[in-house]
């Protein structure tokens, strides 16, 4: 299957990518932005079977290693193949 | 007293801090490859500035996972001294033996300049006391933005666990830090270079006293080489 793992700056943390891609955005003449926050996208393909003890082995992860939970979220999405 | 200074692919001022603590301060200190699971008799860990695997993923995290970091969160766990100097600083926030993290600079750019750091009083021997009110240490970093929940903020003022606060913020760190120790005040990290701040040609010669301030409490025979 393959797993797409997003990672995006916490809510509250300040994102200067962000902001700055915002600006950008607006001297190209986008309409008035109120936010832009720049994350990452990480895809997995691995063989194995979508269960809760594979979720928590994901999560689990997601948590140590492909996010920083001090200030970052994520969300996964799988895609069965 | 026995010093380890760490090495990660990507290090790049692991000779930086070798020569501060056995030139400058004139202790035993022997290299440590990333790779080792034990840290031998070491009574110190110095881990270092650099660009540890590359600063992939997050800067630190990668570096985190790294077979000898076991062996340090062992040793902290023990009361052992750990000091993390730039790279050094992100790769302890990351493994979670200090607070807090370390984002991208809020002007987006790399700053190498000279600051002017206020000395906050934190430990017996971190204060301006010992230090004097302010001194000078380079930085160098791209992220050293740093970063803290308002309860942990509020944490680190209440224990004193502010070393360093930047004169002039040059990076948009929250409250102007620029460096740390944990909570049981065995573990240090900074973004300012005490490494590149005690020959006659750096920009500043306040390293040795720094590097001195902040492992005094723990090693009082360093007093004797910046007496």
């Amino acid at each position: 299957m393959k797993i797409s793992v997003i990672v995006t700056p916490k809510k509250n943390v300040l994102d200067p990518q962000g902001v700055a891609v915002g600006h950008a955005l607006e001297s190209l003449g986008f309409p008035k932005l109120k936010t832009t926050r720049v994350g990452k996208l990480i895809e997995l393909e691995i063989e194995a079977v979508d269960s809760p003890e594979f979720r928590t082995r994901l999560d689990q992860v997601c948590k140590d290693l492909l996010s920083n939970p001090v200030i970052e979220d994520y969300r996964y999405e799988i895609v069965a193949r | 007293m026995k010093v380890a200074v760490l090495q990660f692919p990507g290090s790049n001022c692991d000779q930086d801090a070798f020569h501060l603590f056995a030139s400058g301060l004139k202790v035993n200190t022997k290299y440590v490859w990333h790779k080792e699971t034990s840290l031998g008799d070491a009574d110190l860990v110095v881990v270092p500035g650099g660009f540890s695997y590359g600063d992939y993923l997050r800067c630190g995290a990668i570096a985190r996972f790294s077979p000898v970091m076991k062996a340090v969160q062992a040793f902290s766990q023990q009361g052992g001294v750990v000091y993390g100097i730039c790279n050094g600083f992100q790769i302890l926030c990351e493994a979670g033996l200090l607070p807090g993290a370390l984002i991208r600079n809020s002007s987006l750019e790399y700053r190498c300049i000279t600051c002017a750091l206020k000395v906050e009083t934190s430990t017996a021997s971190f204060n301006p006391n010992f230090l004097g009110a302010s001194v000078k240490l380079p930085i160098g970093h791209g992220e050293g933005n740093f970063r803290i929940d308002e309860a942990g903020l509020a944490r680190l003022e209440a224990n004193k666990q502010v070393l360093l606060r930047y004169e002039n913020n040059p990076n948009g760190s929250l409250s102007d830090i620029a460096g740390i120790r944990s909570e049981a005040g065995n573990v240090f990290g900074m973004m300012p270079h005490p490494d590149r701040a005690f020959e006659r040609f750096h920009p500043s010669m306040d390293g040795l006293k720094v590097a001195t301030a902040v492992l005094a409490t723990k090693f009082p025979e360093l007093l004797k080489h910046t007496a």
